[in-house]
Order: C-alpha cells, then structure tokens, then sequence
C-alpha cells in the first residue's frame, strides 16, 4: 500500500484522517484510488482535464513529481506521498 | 582560493548603503558537501547590509516605483511579509525619506519586528495560522481600499526577478564559471527565476534546483487549496527539480554548518543545503553553488541552535521559521 499524507485544508473531505492508504503503480493511479475513496477530493486536486490543480503540489521521497514523471511517476508499495498547497514565503 | 580583486565580492566604495547592496562573496564549504567530487560553494547573502538577500529585491522593487511615478508626497510603501522583505524595504525607505508599513504573521520572532521598527516601519498583524498567504491577502485588500498604500509586491512585480537577473546571476557566473548545479529556496520564486533566466541565456546546461520548506501543521490555516499560492513572478518551467525539506532537516544542516565551517545562517539556509546534498548524490560529480539567504540573528529567539531538537519539534509546527 502507499500512504498519501493528508494536508489540514483537506482533512474535512477524508473525514479527518492525516494518511490516506491507497493502491496504484503510479502518482496518477495513487490519486485516482483516493480520489474514488473520497470523490469531493476530485475538484480540489485535479483540474477538468485531468492535470494537478496548480495550487496543489504532490511529493515523492521529498520531491515535486512535476519535475520526475508528473502523474506518471511510479510508486513504490512502501512509497508516500505528500500532499500540499501551494504556500509563499518572503 | 584567495580573495577576487578589489571591486569583488564584499569590497568596493559605494555612495550610500542601498549602493552596496549585493556584491556578497561566493565561498567553499567542502565539509558540507557528501562526495569530494562534488564542490559545494555558498553565496553568502547574509553579507547585504540589513544581512540577508531581500535586500537585492527591495532595492529594484523602490526604484521601479520611483520609475513609474507611483510613490507621491502621501504614499506609504506597503508590504506583505514574513520577515527579510519587510525589513529589507524599510531600511531602503528610511534612507529614500518614505513611509512604510508592513503586514507580518502574527507568529514570526519579535527580532522582526524590532529590526523593521528600527527602520521606521509600521507593523500590521495578519493571522499566523495563514502564513505569507494570509499576510498577502490582508495587504492586498488594504492597499484596495486606501489609495495612499502602494504595495511594492515582491510575488506579482517582475523587478524582483530582475534583481537576480542582472545582479546576483552575474556575480555567480563571474566567480564560478565552472557552475554544473544552482539551489535557492523557493519563497517568492524571485531568485530561482532570475538566476535561472539568467544561467538560461548565459550558460544554459546549468542545472536550477529549488528547497522548499515543509510547511507547519499550524500554519496551513487555509480555507481550500484556492487559498494556495503560487507568486506571479515564479516561472516553474526554469526548474530542473523541487525538493521539500522538513523543519527539523534543515535545522540539523544549520547547526551542522556553524559546527563544520564557522557558517552562522537561518533556517531557509539549512533547507537549501539539505537540497543541495541530495543534488550532490545524484551529480555524482561536478560544481554546486548553494544560496544561503540569510543570518541566523533573526532567529536566536526561537532557540534554532541550541534547544532539544525533539523539544523544539511542536514550536517547528507552530511558526514561520523561514525567510
């Protein structure tokens, strides 16, 4: 199982939970299955076409899947995933 | 490696402080560096004169005020802020005769607020469990209804980018020539961004990596992901790799830095270092240049070098500990 890690603004919509255990080969197979578990997720985190909503950032081992494979980044069984908003500093 | 000439990095002669913005030596730290074959080098922007690399930013965002006629004889400079921007701006309009006010979380160490209240800012409280999020979208509101702000803002104004384009790219390029790999934090994008446009044209198989802070359970108060953020002045597409480094990560790599190289820095500077070294282990070999932005004074409140790392671990959750 992988384990996607739950941000505060979307706890409500999971029913509380910090992780989220989910089956899938890649991140878009990751989200997919935790977004059928909990569809109002759907409209927060993927845009109508399918991509990553851009206020929304998804990490495996630490790193943006943006610049690995995107959706198509594949996950480990023993992988997590972190999911976060986009957040400013300055 | 011996000191650049005179006119190099930390020396010159300068008509005024904001002259001698920038110009911050580029130095070694091998013993930060995990493989021998990787040469890791630090810009030192702690060296700017209010001690960290907003400086750069805040000169280029007043004078490109000064350019387009936007401040007048009742203008207030209006910021929002987690801390160096703030600062930065304040000691600028100090020395340029302007007013300033600032909107910083609520939570961020008091050294803040006293050093941008030296400068003559005026501080407006934005709710701590936002962040800059929330500060930004108070300033903005403020500067909508009061004609007399005018925000100089550092994530939407291309005068942040531009600082780094023409002055910190360069400085890189010229003192390390043989630059394979640049990490920055990313906080407004304004460095990665300009550097990275910069390397683009001038040296284009630079590889651009960004650290970003993992943000606090406490500080991720948001409504919905559409309360996320992502500056106007930060161009993704720059990047060649994004890294998130937790608190407690780049807390170890800070203290680590002043134990190995004498190195005193904030937390942002242990981020990019984590991310640096993971950089490192996968080059295998070759040149890196880390930006570490800034001092550690702002910080010392909060027992950044010296409590009980699992003692300060529910503080780490709570705080802007960054930039």
């Amino acid at each position: 199982m992988t384990v996607v890690r739950i941000p505060p603004v979307l706890r409500a919509s999971v029913g509380g939970v910090k992780e989220v255990p989910v089956t899938g080969s890649t991140v878009g197979e990751a989200l997919a299955a935790l977004i059928e578990r909990h569809p109002n997720l759907r409209d927060q985190l993927m845009t109508p076409d399918g991509d990553l909503n851009r206020f929304v950032n998804v990490y495996l081992d630490g790193q943006d899947v943006r610049y690995l494979e995107a959706l198509e980044t594949p996950v480990g069984e023993n992988d997590s995933l972190v999911v976060l908003p986009a957040m400013a500093g300055g | 490696m011996s000191a650049v000439g005179a006119g190099g990095a930390g020396g010159g002669r300068y008509g005024s402080i904001v002259d001698a913005v920038g110009h911050t030596p580029l130095v070694e730290i091998a013993r930060m560096s995990p493989l021998p074959a990787v040469r890791l080098f630090a810009k030192l922007e702690m060296t700017n004169p209010t001690g960290s690399v907003k400086d750069r930013a805040a000169k280029y965002l007043v004078a490109d005020l000064e350019r387009s006629g936007r401040l007048g004889p009742d203008s207030i400079l209006l910021e929002p802020t987690s801390g160096n921007t703030g600062i930065a701006l304040a000691m600028i309009a100090r020395r340029k005769g302007y007013r300033i006010a600032l909107v910083m979380p609520d939570n961020v160490t008091p050294e803040r607020h006293q050093t941008a209240r030296l400068f003559g800012a005026e501080i407006i409280d934005s709710p701590g469990e936002l962040g800059s999020n929330g500060a930004i979208a108070l300033a903005r509101r403020l500067a909508a209804e009061d004609p007399r702000y005018v925000m100089a803002d550092q994530y939407a104004n291309p005068a942040n980018p531009q600082a780094h384009y023409e002055t910190t790219g360069p400085e890189i390029l010229e003192a390390c020539p043989e630059i394979d790999a640049f990490v920055a934090g990313l906080g407004t994008g304004g460095t990665l961004t300009g550097v990275g446009r910069y390397f683009r044209e001038h040296k284009p198989d630079v590889k651009i990596y960004a650290a970003e802070p993992m943000p606090g359970e406490n500080v991720q108060g948001l409504r919905s992901l559409e309360d996320g953020f992502v500056p106007e002045v930060f161009d993704p597409s720059l990047l060649d790799g994004k890294y998130l480094v937790s608190n407690r990560d780049a807390i170890v790599a800070l203290r680590e830095l002043i134990d190995r190289e004498g190195i005193f820095a904030g937390p942002s500077c242990g981020a990019v270092l984590v991310a640096a070294a993971r950089v490192a282990l996968k080059m295998g070999h070759g040149t890196i240049v880390a930006l570490l932005p800034d001092g550690g004074w702002k910080y010392l409140s909060a027992g950044t070098y010296d409590r009980d790392l699992d003692e300060m671990t529910d503080d780490l959750e709570g705080g802007v500990h960054w930039w």
